[in-house]
């Protein structure tokens, strides 16, 4: 008998591993430490978005037994039913290892929880931080935090089910930096699952390591201007500082609270919000596509400047409303030269600049003359993407030549009949931060860096390649001049709304499009010497491009450089405004 | 002339010191083993009166004033007082039958103030000596149907009133008396038989009943047309089979109908029928886990999560070889099971010598005792037999099973100590 026990003692803890694993995986539970997530402030240090505590229960199937159903199921305030379900999909991820089971539940919850734990093995309440927005704001260009989902597991190993990740904005572009690193815990846990310390002192621990903070481009005062100017209103506000491409505000309206994409509440909010037909969840900085109007004549005259087609000496008549082939809507003295016809914003004056450049640089070949042109148009950040921490861009549109020879045929097209890019209309899309963006290489004379709304993380400053347009500084100057007179002029579409210390230099836009009313477009920059802030408006069929875009571009402006407003009543019309 | 006279006074005197030594140190090696299977962060004191180990001391100290005072007892007592104890125990057995207080399921325990003692595991000892006691008297001749009834008797009734205590595992203990009742000239046709018993039982529950009866009637038929001499042959042949074949199909019947649930999955269990490691399993699973987990060296002291964290039940009573496996590995174990081999082979080799029947036969009765709860309970431990709850002797906490060993055991070291004596 002895020799039996021994042989069979000698088998079990000597040959055999199979008791020793068992042991293991019977005490040890490893415990996931989340480090907090970075933080992320304004650009004056004012934290935009922190986090708060949140309890998870997390269960580890195959360690569930012998449990009272009926009791948890009443902590956790949930039904039979649903306790099956969450159990059988934590089985299906992994009988081992630990997955949600149920989240966010309330401190009063886990007070009680925490007592009667040790009556159901297999459970555990995990701490984590969940996002708090302080200020209801930049919803879509902050982004939001979800749980990962089966592709991203299988992309990054660093995932676990029920770890969160940022999904979209700059949660999504910075989400290694804010993440940090998990860190593990291995504990010992008796039978009853109570932990019972460190597993060889906590020797084959992670530390988890903190999120880095992030310091944004964006200033609170002006975006919270910008946000409560865009109520009731479909469209969009960017302001960038010229000089180094941060962004300093951009809205995209109608917006949500981005608390309403926290935690639990997150799936139920997320259909509502893309059920809502104002379609809030749309990014409209960044991925509505509009025709860019009368702003785009800017862009002409630079180019036919920079490839000599024209001098700003340069006369083209106009008719007025009987002009051809493009009307004019404003009155005004023929023949302008340049600066006074981007103060009139003159269709005619600007179709034969676009003719011009088109035919002079082609010598006659009209793909070789629309290539010269578009080139010119895309080195001012038309046409693609910006390379930079804002996902989800949209490119836009400056149409090809192929594109116009797919349509027309080789021979079927010349300037005439793509004369709708004269003045910004036809195939052309740009998207307000493209808007934006050419503010700011004009402010600039000729460069720009890509637009971007982080500065720093955790102390060390973004870095981003300079970007040189195609066109001469001199020529800047020329319809800079222009642009001033568009606000200080006698004339200027934006005279209404110019500040009293500040020259701004602007353009207005009215932009017809098929779908209802004209869409108000308005860029601007100033001071006119050396620039602070440059900024895009678009507000969709609102009408004229200087009676809303302009005085919303000029509160900014007022804003942002004075720090305060003082046309408070002209600010209360606009909030109050109601366009949708 | 002096010291020879001091020396036959000397109540201590030609007691045999490596049976002494063998005890102590397991009484010592099973307490430190409580210790550390119930330790804990919070009663780190070893006298902590609150917990298993704290009160296995006083167990402890207890057993050595008892086995103190069997050792200054007159040696003749035992044999005059033989059948007045077993009396004395019967009663008390049957007592608690009926006021008896009932932990987990089994009503075999009696509440006198505060502590609560297991008459079943006295009636081991006591047992034995009336056993002793009856066959050693020149008298009876083992040999003569009336002895050995009156034997089978004296082991038959404690282990009956034991089963009505839902005691199996104590009762099953009884049986191991065969091996003294063979030595003392029973047949070894009947061990023989008893082993065939058991291992039909075995077959039974894992093979189809038909199957086996088949089997044996072929086993039978070959066996008689094997042999030469065939006169009388065929009818004990047929009185074989139809014994066989009742016996098959009465454990049929007992294991579906007369055995409790849990022992019949605790069998089912054993025999790999079942294999439910939360439920009944659960108890082996975590056992094996423990011992098997313990290596070569085993954790070390004081090191064991199987056991210190409460993933084995019992595990300072039943499965106190556990946290031995655990903690000290295959080499504890050896030194734990190469203690007990030492242990009974020593009893055996003394009651050999014994000039007196009675002293030869008490010292059998002894070793197998000892014997069965070693091999029930370690066999348990590890998987090889059926949960059974006995304790292992001198080692598991329980101030009863400690007393009533340390009485077993000090009877027999002072009956050997008087072997030149007439008893």
């Amino acid at each position: 008998m002895a020799a039996i026990f021994i042989l069979k003692l000698f088998y079990m803890q000597v040959i055999s591993d199979k008791y020793k694993i068992l042991s293991e995986s019977n005490v040890r539970r490893i415990v996931t430490i989340y480090p907090a997530r970075g933080l992320i402030y304004d650009r004056n240090g004012r934290k935009i978005v922190s986090n708060e505590e949140a309890y998870d229960v997390m269960v580890v199937p195959r360690q569930v037994r012998n449990i009272d159903t009926a009791e948890l199921c009443q902590l956790l305030e949930i039904d039979m039913q649903s306790f099956t379900n969450r159990l059988n999909k934590a089985r299906q991820y992994s009988p081992y290892r630990a997955s949600p089971f149920v989240e966010q539940i309330s401190k009063t919850t886990y007070g009680y929880l925490q007592e009667k734990l040790y009556r159901f093995p297999g459970f555990f309440v995990q701490p984590r931080t969940l996002r708090t927005y302080p200020y209801p704001i930049a919803a879509h260009t902050l982004g939001y935090v979800g749980e990962v989902n089966q592709k991203e597991i299988e992309s990054d190993p660093y995932y676990r089910m029920g770890d969160y990740i940022g999904k979209s904005g700059i949660e999504k572009s910075y989400e290694k930096e804010l993440r940090g690193v998990k860190g593990e815990k291995i504990v010992l846990v008796d039978v009853f699952n109570r932990e019972k310390g460190s597993f060889e002192n906590g020797l084959y621990d992670k530390p988890q390591m903190a999120g880095q903070d992030l310091i944004t481009s964006l200033d609170l005062d002006l975006q919270l201007l910008g946000e409560k100017l865009m109520m009731n209103k479909r469209g969009s506000i960017v302001a960038i500082e010229p000089s180094t491409g941060e962004i300093l505000a951009i809205v995209s309206s109608p917006s949500y609270d981005p608390n309403l994409l926290v935690g639990r509440v997150r799936g139920e909010n997320f259909k509502r919000l893309s059920q809502d037909p104002l379609n809030p969840l749309f990014n409209r900085s960044i991925q509505a596509t509009y025709s860019p109007g009368s702003t785009f004549k800017l862009v002409n005259a630079l180019v036919g400047l920079q490839t000599g087609a024209i001098t700003p000496e340069s006369r083209f008549y106009c008719n007025g409303k009987a002009s051809l082939p493009i009307a004019c809507s404003h009155s005004h003295y023929s023949p302008l030269e340049l600066i006074g016809a981007i103060e009139q914003s003159c269709n005619p004056y600007f179709w034969g600049v676009f003719k011009t450049t088109i035919e002079k640089t082609g010598g006659g070949d009209i793909h070789k003359g629309y290539n010269i042109w578009r080139q010119n148009v895309m080195s001012l950040g038309f046409g693609n993407y910006f390379d930079t921490d804002i996902p989800n861009q949209v490119k836009g549109n400056i149409p090809s030549s192929q594109y116009y020879d797919r349509y027309f045929g080789e021979k079927g097209w010349k300037a005439l009949t793509i004369r709708s890019l004269a003045i910004g209309q036809g195939e052309i899309l740009i998207t307000p931060l493209q808007l934006a963006n050419q503010a700011v290489v004009i402010a600039n004379k000729g460069y720009y860096y890509p637009p971007h709304v982080v500065k720093s993380v955790q102390g060390k400053p973004t870095r981003w390649n300079k970007k040189q347009s195609s066109i001469d500084s001199q020529h800047f100057e020329t319809i800079t001049k222009g642009m001033y007179r568009v606000f200080q002029g006698v004339s200027g579409t934006g005279r209404w709304y110019k500040l009293e210390n500040i020259d701004i230099c602007g353009k207005t836009g009215t932009v017809q499009n098929p779908h209802g009313k004209d869409h108000s477009l308005c860029i601007a920059f100033a001071p006119a010497e050396n620039p602070k802030i440059a900024i895009s408006v678009v507000i969709e069929n609102a009408g004229f491009g200087a009676t809303w875009a302009v005085p919303i571009a000029s509160l900014m402006i007022e804003k942002y450089l004075t720090g305060k407003i003082s046309r408070t009543e002209l600010e209360e019309r606009m909030s109050q405004a109601n366009l949708l | 002339m002096n010291t020879t006279r001091y020396k036959y006074h000397n109540p201590f005197a030609g007691i045999d010191r490596t049976l002494l030594w063998l005890y102590f140190t397991l009484v010592i090696f099973g307490w430190l083993n409580i210790y550390a299977a119930v330790y804990d962060e919070i009663h780190k004191n070893i006298f902590d009166l609150q917990t298993n180990y704290g009160r296995q001391m006083i167990w402890i100290a207890t057993s050595f004033v008892i086995a103190m005072a069997i050792l200054l007892t007159d040696v003749k007592l035992f044999n005059s007082f033989a059948f007045f104890i077993y009396g004395l125990v019967i009663v008390s057995l049957i007592l608690v039958l009926f006021v008896g207080k009932e932990i987990s399921g089994s009503k075999s325990w009696l509440q006198i103030g505060p502590i609560s003692i297991q008459p079943g595991e006295f009636a081991k000892f006591a047992t034995n000596l009336a056993l002793a006691s009856y066959l050693g008297n020149i008298k009876r001749n083992f040999s003569k149907a009336g002895v050995k009834i009156a034997a089978f008797s004296i082991i038959l009734i404690p282990a009956l009133i034991i089963l009505a205590q839902n005691e199996t595992g104590s009762a099953l203990v009884f049986l191991s008396f065969i091996l003294v009742l063979y030595r003392e000239g029973l047949s070894a046709k009947v061990l023989i038989a008893g082993a065939i018993i058991i291992a039909l039982f075995v077959l039974a529950l894992v093979l189809d009943k038909y199957i086996l009866i088949g089997l044996c009637a072929l086993i039978l038929l070959v066996y008689y047309l094997t042999r030469r001499n065939r006169k009388k042959l065929h009818w004990i042949l047929i009185g074989i089979f139809i014994a066989t074949s009742s016996i098959t199909f009465s454990v049929d019947y007992v294991f579906h109908n007369v055995l409790q649930p849990h022992q019949r999955s605790r069998i089912n269990v054993l025999l790999g029928k079942e294999t439910d490691i939360k439920g009944a399993g659960y108890n082996v699973y975590q056992s094996m886990i423990a011992i098997g987990s313990g290596g070569f060296w085993g954790k070390g002291y004081l090191k064991g999560t199987q056991t210190k964290y409460n993933y084995v039940p019992k595990q300072s009573t039943d499965f106190i070889f556990c946290t031995i496996g655990e903690e000290w590995g295959f080499v504890g174990s050896l030194i734990l099971i190469g203690l007990y081999v030492g242990l009974m082979l020593r009893i055996l080799q003394l009651a050999e010598r014994q000039r007196s029947a009675f002293s030869r036969i008490y010292g059998y009765g002894v070793a197998s005792i000892i014997f069965a709860h070693f091999a029930i309970n370690i066999g348990m431990t590890i998987g090889l037999l059926p949960v059974i709850g006995i304790p292992l002797p001198f080692v598991s906490y329980g101030g009863s099973s400690l007393l009533a060993f340390t009485i077993l055991l000090f009877i027999f070291i002072k009956l050997d100590a008087h072997r030149h004596d007439i008893i």
